[in-house]
C-alpha cells in the first residue's frame, strides 16, 4: 500500500496509546476520589453513609461527615489540582515557556496577597475571599502583561516581569502578615497550601468559576496549539495573537485565583503537571488540557489523602507533601530531558 | 497581488530599518531579496506578511489595505515561513495540518480535504517519510521541510520565505530552489530572502537588493549582474559559465 494511502487511516498507534492512557488516568482519578472520600480520621461506613445521604437523612452521623467534611475536601483537592494544572498548561503555551506556571509568574502571589489583605481588612466576610483572590490574580497577570506589552511582549520579558511582581507581592503579603494579627493567624497554612479549612458552602461558591474556566480552556485548544508554534507562525496563519494571549492569560488568572482562594499557595502542581502531561500525552491541547486537568486532580487528591493518613490523627498540609514529592520528581524529569529526551 | 507602497519598515519607537520601499510581488515570479546582514530582508518580509505594521505607507493586497483585512482572510492569500521555528512535541503531519487553520470553518476542525492537502504538501517538500515523527525529534533540515510543508498547506497565492535554505545541506538547497521555481510556475508569487548569490541569480526572476536602509535595485537577474550593483554591494565578482549559470568568486580573482 502506498504511503499516502496509509495516512488516511483514522488513528495512529501513538494517538491510540495516548487515548488509552488518558482513559486510564480518568479511571484512576475516580478511584483516588473514592479512596479520598472513604479515608479519614473518623472511620466511616461509606455505603451506609451514601445511602443515608441519598435518602436525604442528614440526621445520620456518617452522612453528615460525608457531606460536610469528606466530600468538600475531595472536591476541593480535585478542583484545585485541575485548576492549577490547566492554568499552568495555559500559561506555558501562551508564554511559550516551559518555565511559566501560576506560581512562577506571580499570579498565585497576587491571589495570595489579595486573600491576605481581604482577611486583614474584612475578617468577617469569608465569602469575599474567592473574589479577592481572583482580582489579585488578575491584577498580577495584567501588570505582567502590561509590562511585557510595552517592551514588545517577548516571552522572556513576561517571565522576568512575573518574577519581579512575585517578589513585590510576597513582600506586600509579609507586610500584611506583620501588621494584622487576623491575617497572620491562618497565614502559615495559607502559604504552604492545604484543604483543611474548606467548607461545602465555600466550595459551592468557587466551583462554578473553576468548572467554567476549565471548559473555556478546552474550547481554546486550537488557538493554544497555534501559539506553541511561535508568535510569528501563529500570526501568519491568521491568529490574532495579542488578543488571544490576553484572553488566555485572563483565563489562567481566573483558574489560579479561584484555586488559591480556598487552597492557599499550593506549589508545583501548576508547573509539574503540564510538563509531565506533555511528555505523556504530546503537545496537542485537545488531549493535553483534559489530561492535565485529570492528572492535576489525581495528583492533588492522592497527595491530600496521603497527607491525612500518613501521620494520622495529625494531618500534614498537602502543600508540603506536594513540594516534597513534586520537587524531586521535577528534577528527575529535567535530568531525563538532559539525557536526550525532549519534553517542551 | 501583494504590494508595498512607499513603506517605512521597522519597529515602533525606533528609527526605520527601511525607508520608502515600493515593491510588488507579482504572480509567477520568484522575487529574491538580497542584502548584506542586517540590511532589513527579514524586516521587509515581516512587514509584507503583516507581522509588523508599516511605520508609514501601505501594504496592499489586491489593491486594498492589508492592515484592514481580517487576519484569517489575509492568511488565506499570503503564507509566511518565519526564520524562527520552534519544535513542539507534535507529529509532523499535525504541524502541517495547522497550515489549514485560515481555511477552517467555525468549528476549527480540519476535514478530509484539509488532511489530503496537508499530505500533498508533505510529499511536495520531500517530508512525507517524516510525517509520523515528532517535530521535536527532527534535525534542523527535516524541521525546515516540515515547516515549509505547513506554509504550502496554507495554499496561498503569495508565499514569503525568510531564509528558507538555512539548515539544509547543499543537495536539499537545490531541491528547495527547484520547489520555489515550481511554485512560481503554478502561478503563485514567491518571495524569499537568500544569502547565496548564485542561488539567488539561478532561482530569482526578480532580484531585489536592499542596502543602507533603502531598496537600491529591483530588476531581472541579468540586469542585476550587468549593472554591477551586486558585485559592489557584496564585494565579489560574478561570472557566467558557458551554460549561462552564475557563479561567484572573490574580487581579486
Amino acid at each position: 500500500m502506498p504511503r499516502s494511502l496509509k495516512s488516511s487511516m483514522p488513528r495512529e498507534p501513538r494517538e491510540r496509546k495516548q487515548t488509552v492512557l488518558f482513559v486510564g488516568t480518568v479511571c484512576f482519578l475516580c478511584l483516588a476520589a473514592l479512596i479520598s472520600v472513604g479515608v479519614g480520621s473518623t472511620p466511616l461506613d461509606l455505603p451506609g453513609a451514601l445511602r443515608a445521604l441519598m435518602d436525604g437523612n442528614l440526621e445520620d452521623g456518617g452522612a453528615r461527615i460525608l457531606l460536610y467534611v469528606r466530600l468538600p475536601r475531595t472536591v476541593a483537592a480535585l478542583l484545585a489540582g485541575s485548576a492549577l494544572a490547566v492554568s499552568g498548561t495555559l500559561l506555558q503555551a501562551v508564554l511559550n515557556n516551559a518555565l511559566a506556571g501560576p506560581n512562577i509568574i506571580g499570579v498565585s502571589a497576587g491571589a495570595g496577597f489579595a486573600t491576605l489583605l481581604c482577611t486583614a481588612l474584612f475578617p468577617f466576610l469569608p465569602g469575599l475571599l474567592p473574589v479577592a483572590a481572583f482580582i489579585g490574580a488578575l491584577a498580577a497577570a495584567l501588570i505582567i502583561y502590561a509590562v511585557a506589552l510595552s517592551t514588545g511582549a517577548s516571552r522572556m520579558t513576561l517571565v522576568l516581569a512575573g518574577v519581579a511582581i512575585s517578589g513585590i507581592l510576597t513582600a506586600a503579603s509579609n507586610t500584611v502578615r506583620l501588621l494584622s494579627p487576623d491575617a497572620a493567624a491562618g497565614s502559615t497554612t495559607f502559604f504552604i497550601g492545604g484543604f483543611s479549612g474548606v467548607t461545602l458552602a465555600g466550595m459551592g461558591l468557587v466551583a462554578p468559576y473553576i468548572l467554567l474556566g476549565i471548559v473555556l480552556a478546552f474550547l481554546c485548544a486550537g488557538a493554544l496549539d497555534l501559539l506553541t508554534l511561535g508568535e510569528e507562525t501563529a500570526a501568519s496563519l491568521g491568529l490574532r495573537v495579542g488578543r488571544t494571549r490576553f484572553l488566555l492569560i485572563l483565563l489562567a488568572a481566573l483558574l489560579a485565583g479561584a484555586a488559591v482562594s480556598f487552597s492557599g499557595l499550593i506549589s508545583f502542581v501548576g508547573l509539574l503537571v503540564p510538563h509531565l502531561c506533555r511528555s505523556l500525552f504530546g503537545a496537542r491541547h485537545r488531549l493535553l488540557l483534559p489530561a492535565a486537568a485529570a492528572t492535576g486532580g489525581l495528583l492533588t487528591c492522592l497527595c491530600d489523602t496521603l497527607a491525612r493518613v500518613l501521620f494520622s490523627p495529625y494531618e500534614l498540609p498537602v502543600g508540603i507533601l506536594l513540594s516534597f514529592l513534586g520537587g524531586p520528581f521535577f528534577l528527575y524529569l529535567l535530568l531525563r530531558k538532559k539525557r536526550g529526551r525532549v519534553y517542551a | 497581488m501583494l504590494e508595498l507602497s512607499r513603506v517605512h519598515c521597522g519597529y515602533k519607537g525606533l528609527p526605520p530599518v527601511l525607508r520608502d520601499i515600493s515593491l510588488a510581488f507579482p504572480a509567477g515570479e520568484v522575487t529574491v531579496l538580497l542584502g548584506p546582514n542586517g540590511s532589513g530582508k527579514s524586516t521587509l518580509l515581516k512587514t509584507a506578511a503583516r507581522l509588523l505594521p508599516p511605520l508609514q505607507g501601505e501594504v496592499l493586497l489586491d489593491r486594498s489595505d492589508a492592515g484592514q483585512m481580517p487576519p484569517r482572510a489575509f492568511a488565506r492569500k499570503v503564507a509566511f515561513l518565519p526564520q524562527n521555528r520552534p519544535a513542539p512535541a507534535l507529529p509532523a503531519e499535525a504541524l502541517v495540518l495547522h497550515g489549514r487553520f485560515p481555511h477552517l470553518g467555525l468549528s476549527r476542525r480540519p476535514g478530509p480535504a484539509d488532511k489530503a492537502i496537508a499530505q500533498a504538501a508533505l510529499a511536495k517538500t520531500g517530508a512525507a517519510p517524516l510525517r509520523q515523527r515528532e517535530v521535536s525529534s527532527l534535525s534542523g533540515g527535516e524541521r525546515q521541510k516540515v515547516y515549509l510543508a505547513m506554509a504550502l498547506a496554507q495554499d496561498a497565492e503569495t508565499i514569503l520565505l525568510d531564509e528558507p535554505t538555512t539548515f539544509l545541506d547543499i543537495g536539499r538547497q537545490f531541491e528547495l530552489l527547484a520547489l520555489l521555481s515550481a511554485l512560481a510556475a503554478e502561478g503563485r508569487a514567491v518571495a524569499a530572502a537568500l544569502h547565496d548569490l548564485s542561488h539567488a541569480l539561478t532561482v530569482g526572476t526578480q532580484i531585489v537588493l536592499l542596502e543602507k536602509g533603502k531598496l537600491c535595485f529591483c530588476g531581472s537577474p541579468a540586469e542585476a549582474v550587468q549593472s554591477g550593483v551586486l558585485e559592489r554591494a557584496f564585494g565579489v565578482r560574478i561570472h557566467r559559465d558557458t551554460q549561462g549559470r552564475y557563479y561567484v568568486t572573490p574580487p581579486d580573482s
